[in-house]
């Protein structure tokens, strides 16, 4: 949350714009005219920290912190609503991927459970090729909802006894070429 | 004797000694050949930087002048002006642009610097092949083509008139008074619209010096400053005017409908009679009504006929056909206004789904005394609101539609509101993004709209839509935004919505800039002379603008540049005379085949072919000097004055030899 | 007709009588849809949260796989609609993006020149099938079955171009040329919260609420959506959302495959109507065997 006190000059990192400008998706950042569509069109936003109008004006103001701690980029769920509605055209829902990279490169993950599930699913690609639903929702489970577990039953149960849980990953047969691609997106470097 | 150059280095202030080494781009135009004198000065146009080239040319040091400063649209003709002052022919001088294409553009002092060498060596050795040019004259009739009737036009055909010069004043509509005349109240006075817009229109209808031709178009545009050639096409009213009195028995027995009658308040809403032989509004100019071919019985179905029966002066003519009148002006005023944005194509608003969604043309003739709902403000049923929103900024500040700000919708959004409060007992909202109230009187409006009780919410709206989540929005209109000052997202359920369209480039408007040889920018409008020093006059001799044909704006900005373009015209009016330009171009006629490739090119229709002598011949008045026909024709039988073969050759030898 | 198919991950698991609804109906209607041989997984939102070449890659395959058949490549699920477009289009958009993923495909043998065209199954449905041969082809018409029309997010956004963002139609169509009712359904693109059904329940299950209430209002019997996450969450998660908004909603979901299969009068068993959650409700059964 932002401090309740007068905000010096010191403490804030101007250099945060320039950093999400040169982000993929980031550049046109710097013409927000703070409208409020985006915020106004978001399912979720009502929810988060800060709406993303307001996230841009902190990314400009330097709030690096306030940015990466929000449960902000966390709660969009890529519904591209604001994306498509920005009158600056703004790609807003690529902006909120390149906080969340961000926010995973920075470790400024604790209590963000979408973080624990995406992780499990890239690890689940690179390792069979497909994603596997059933491995997916139980290493999910243990990492980030253990107390919680009995909560999933009552669903799990439901699509397992209709036959839509296969208990079985799917291994893609030419596995060792998306690694050999992966291996190579990784000498190069993210974008 | 060879020639003798002199060449003058502007500093543009800190405009070009900024990104380009002056004394570095001195020393390299002194070594080149030809160059008799070299001169830098901080300000090349003004008076001292003007002396500097009469005194070297009146004391015979030079022949031949070059000026390395902005571009030739800012001031070749400021220092022709000095050569003419001079006794030296103004086109051996030639201008290196080295502000706009050099210092404005590049980042790099040294590669600034180096292109503005070449382009210099370039020009000098231009200058060594320049010929002495006559220029000519022609002279300027004094009557003036204006085309719109809207305040723009009324006002500039007025000013003109009074002055005692004639004027053919061409209205698409039926009637004159355009958008103006369906507002009930302006901003920010909040005078009455019709009070003072009708006695202009009037003036119009009556005045002696200007002929009015409503209902008509132009259809073409040939000739030049001074001497345009006009065809305007009359279309068919059906109803003659020398007999018509407007008594208006003809719509009130015509059983046509133009709008329905059976509709909604809001399908119905009108200013004139809802039947297919109409008035646009009862105060039109000219007073004589119009059959609506799409509506209208007789045409339609063949039978009817009730208005011919009824009018005892024998006025209606259904046999009426276009006509076309031909006529010459000097200057013509480009006054066609806008159109209105239209939101449909902003699914998320739903306007022309959602009932009680209106655009702010539909509320303002709903606002209008005269018009079908008296002046009340109604919801589609019948019933009064008790709740009204107004969103700013549709199709304006937006990529997806218009990228520019309209300037007036801010404005009378508070008229709106100021009016809702007036009539109704409705609470108002006012979405915005911005509040621009930038005008004389403006911001003292929006403080009294604040003592009103107007409500604001800074924000765009995200969308209005009938999903209705709690018992209390039944029936409404949910509008969704966040409230950006409060920092929350809201659902507010109102009972109407305005949406503040955008004002669009008339329809059309490419079509009358073609015809006048005038361009128009990525938004659709006019581009003007010069932003600031020539905003009413185009780059075409004769041709000018006003109004939103320019770019959006009120009825102040347009009523003032009305005035402005009839004061230029009146200038060049009162000149009798002309000077065109001498750079055009020539056909030799022994070379020409008679081929006529050139005449069909010719974007100026400059170009004539002679049966007798079977050659092609240019009218200079006509032509522009663009090149065009010079590289098409292929017996080389046409050269470009100022711009011959011998002069290009010279400026790309200059160019490739320069380091 | 024929395709290159992608089915998805889900479309394989959770959203299995999806695809069995598919394979019914894609004969009847001249669809020919090869399955890309060992496709991946496109990435989905979640690979993308956390690298964002590397998802690029994962997704570039599949189109590299694709590209020799020179056919548009037809695939039922929103998310890897987006993901295999997005790609495709920043393939096209940014050169440095396109060299980066030239370079590693080529590491795994393979190479993508940006020629195919990614397509979902309502648009080829909508446009290459038409309402009018459907319409001709059905077999128990379904009057009187008032339908909500679910289109969620990731099928109209970010705009592909074949349907409106906001308003979008071509289901809507669809469904009236089986004889049905599409309602008027404002919440038709609204998000159903997607994969925060699994990190973020209470809102996820909030978001499915307003859809579901939305739906019922509008008298509507069932809800058809096209999207694996989208009929997961309003079907296997509706007696979780009656828990949490006190409310008793009780409206199948059926994808609009499985619709048009019915109407085409095929056996409720090859449409995998037994695998909904949410039970064919007493009137939707009435009228489709009155049908």
């Amino acid at each position: 949350m932002l401090k309740k006190e007068i905000v010096y000059e010191s403490t804030l990192d101007h250099d945060f714009l320039e950093e999400i400008y040169s982000l993929p998706g980031g550049h046109e950042i710097k013409k927000c005219i703070q409208c409020g569509t985006c915020s106004g069109s978001c399912p979720t936003s009502h929810v988060m920290d800060h709406a993303p109008r307001k996230i841009f004006s902190l990314i400009r103001a330097g709030f690096r912190e306030e940015v990466l701690d929000s449960n902000t980029i966390w709660f969009c769920s890529s519904c591209y609503t604001c994306s498509v509605r920005c009158p600056k055209e703004i790609k807003i829902t690529d902006v909120m991927y390149a906080l969340k990279r961000l926010a995973i490169k920075e470790g400024k993950t604790k209590g963000k459970k979408a973080v624990v599930l995406s992780k499990n699913f890239v690890k689940l690609v690179n390792k069979y090729g497909r994603n596997h639903e059933t491995e997916l929702m139980t290493r999910y489970i243990i990492q980030a909802e253990l107390f919680n577990a009995f909560k999933f039953i009552p669903q799990g149960w439901k699509l397992f006894s209709k036959g839509r849980l296969p208990l079985f990953p799917h291994k893609i047969k030419n596995i060792d070429q998306l690694r050999k691609i992966l291996k190579k997106v990784d000498e190069l470097g993210e974008i | 004797m060879p020639e003798r150059v002199g060449v003058y280095i502007c500093h543009c202030g800190s405009n070009i000694a900024g990104k380009i080494d002056i004394e570095k781009l001195a020393g390299f135009a002194e070594k080149l050949d030809n160059v008799a004198l070299v001169r830098d000065y901080k300000f090349m146009c003004s008076d001292p930087g003007q002396n500097l080239i009469q005194s070297d040319l009146e004391a015979g040091l030079i022949d031949r002048v070059v000026v390395a400063s902005c571009s030739p649209l800012m001031h070749e003709n400021t220092f022709r002006k000095v050569c003419e002052r001079s006794g030296v022919n103004p086109y051996l001088f030639t201008m290196t642009n080295i502000r706009e294409q050099c210092s404005w553009v590049h980042i790099d002092e040294a590669s600034s610097t180096e292109k503005a060498m070449d382009l210099l060596a370039a020009s000098v050795r231009r200058a060594v092949y320049l010929e002495p040019l006559e220029k000519r004259e022609v002279a300027i009739n004094p009557r003036t083509l204006v085309i719109g009737g809207g305040i723009a036009g009324i006002q500039a055909a007025l000013d003109l008139a009074e002055a005692g010069k004639e004027v053919v004043l061409v209205e698409r509509e039926p009637s004159i008074g355009g958008h103006m005349a369906k507002f009930d109240k302006t901003f920010p006075t909040l005078d009455c619209a019709a009070c003072i817009l009708t006695p202009r229109m009037v003036q119009i209808g009556q005045h002696a010096n200007i002929h009015l031709m409503s209902y008509a178009e132009v259809e073409e545009i040939n000739g030049y400053v001074g001497n345009f050639n006009i065809k305007v096409r009359q279309k068919a009213r059906y109803v003659d005017a020398d007999l018509c009195n407007g008594c208006g028995m003809c719509w009130e027995k015509c059983p046509g409908t133009r709008v329905p009658r059976k509709g909604n308040v809001h399908e119905k809403l009108s200013l004139g009679p809802t039947s297919s032989i109409y008035m646009p509004f009862m105060q039109a100019i000219p007073a004589i009504p119009v059959i609506d071919r799409e509506s209208c019985l007789y045409f339609q179905k063949g039978k009817c006929r009730i208005c011919e029966q009824v009018c005892e002066r024998n006025a209606i003519n259904y046999d009426m056909e276009d006509s076309f009148e031909e006529f010459e002006v000097g200057n013509i005023i480009i006054a066609t206004g806008f159109q209105p944005f239209d939101p449909s194509v902003i699914k998320r608003y739903g306007y022309g789904t959602l009932p009680n969604v209106l655009t702010s043309v539909e509320f303002e003739i709903m606002n209008c005394a005269s018009g079908s709902t008296g002046g009340k403000i109604l919801k589609a049923d019948g019933t009064e609101p008790k709740s009204i929103g107004i969103v700013h900024c549709v199709g304006s500040r937006d990529k997806h539609y218009h990228e520019y700000c309209s300037r007036v919708c801010c404005m009378y959004a508070l008229k709106f509101a100021h009016l809702i409060k007036e009539k109704t007992d409705a609470e108002v909202y006012n979405f915005y993004i911005d509040l621009r109230c930038f005008g004389k009187g403006y911001e003292e409006f929006y403080d009294r709209l604040l003592g009103e009780d107007v409500r604001f919410i800074r924000g765009k709206v995200g969308e209005i839509s009938r999903w209705v989540a709690e018992e209390d929005e039944k029936d409404q209109l949910i509008v969704r935004v966040e409230d950006t000052l409060v920092g929350a997202v809201r659902r507010i359920p109102l009972d109407m919505v305005v949406l503040c369209t955008a004002l669009e480039k008339q329809d059309g408007l490419d079509r009358v800039a073609k015809m006048c040889s005038v361009s128009v920018g990525k938004d659709g409008f006019i581009i003007e002379k010069h932003p600031k020093l020539g905003p009413v006059s185009t780059a075409t001799d004769g041709v000018f603008i006003v109004g939103v044909a320019q770019s959006p704006k009120d009825i102040p900005d347009t009523v003032a540049q009305a005035s402005a373009a009839s004061s230029a015209v009146l200038s060049m009016i009162t000149r009798e005379k002309i000077e065109i330009e001498a750079a055009t171009a020539e056909i030799i006629e022994e070379k020409c085949s008679g081929c006529r490739i050139c005449n069909n090119l010719c974007p100026y229709l400059a170009i004539n072919f002679d049966e007798e002598k079977k050659v092609s011949i240019i009218n200079e008045a006509l032509c522009k000097g663009c090149g065009t026909c010079v590289a098409a024709c292929p017996s080389n039988a046409i050269t470009a004055k100022h711009f011959n073969d011998k002069q290009i050759f010279a400026e790309i030898e200059g160019l490739l030899s320069a380091r | 007709m024929k395709y290159t198919y992608y089915p998805g991950c889900s479309v394989k698991a959770t959203a299995n009588l999806y695809q069995e609804s598919i394979d019914a109906i894609s004969p009847i209607l001249g669809l020919e849809l090869e399955e890309l041989e060992d496709w991946n997984c496109c990435g989905a939102t979640a690979y993308m949260s956390v690298k964002e070449l590397m998802s690029f890659a994962i997704s570039a395959r599949n189109l590299a796989l694709a590209e020799p058949f020179h056919r548009d490549v037809v695939t039922p699920c929103s998310a890897c609609y987006l993901v295999l477009n997005k790609t495709n289009q920043y393939f096209t958009e940014y050169p440095d993006l396109r060299k980066k993923l030239g370079q590693a495909l080529e590491a795994g043998g393979l190479s993508y020149s940006g020629n195919i065209r990614v397509r979902h199954i309502l648009d080829v449905l909508f446009n290459d099938v038409g309402p009018e041969k459907i319409s001709s082809l059905v077999k128990k018409r379904l009057d009187g079955l008032r339908v909500a029309p679910y289109y969620g997010c990731q099928i109209v956004r970010p705009e592909m171009g074949f349907d409106d963002p906001d308003d979008p139609q071509s289901m809507d169509r669809l469904i009236e040329s089986l004889g049905a009712t599409s309602v008027e359904y404002p919440l038709k693109t609204k998000c159903c919260g997607a994969s925060l059904m699994g990190t973020e329940e209470d809102l996820a299950l909030r978001l499915c609420c307003e859809l579901l209430t939305g739906a019922e209002s509008a008298g509507a019997h069932c809800i058809v959506t096209l999207c694996p996450l989208c009929q997961m969450n309003l079907d296997v998660y509706q007696s979780k959302v009656n828990r949490l908004c006190r409310m008793k909603h009780n409206i199948p979901v059926l994808y609009i495959t499985q619709l048009i299969g019915i109407a085409l009068g095929l056996p409720s068993k090859d449409l995998g109507l037994d695998k909904l959650a949410v039970k064919l409700t007493k009137p939707v059964k009435e009228i489709l065997q009155g049908a």
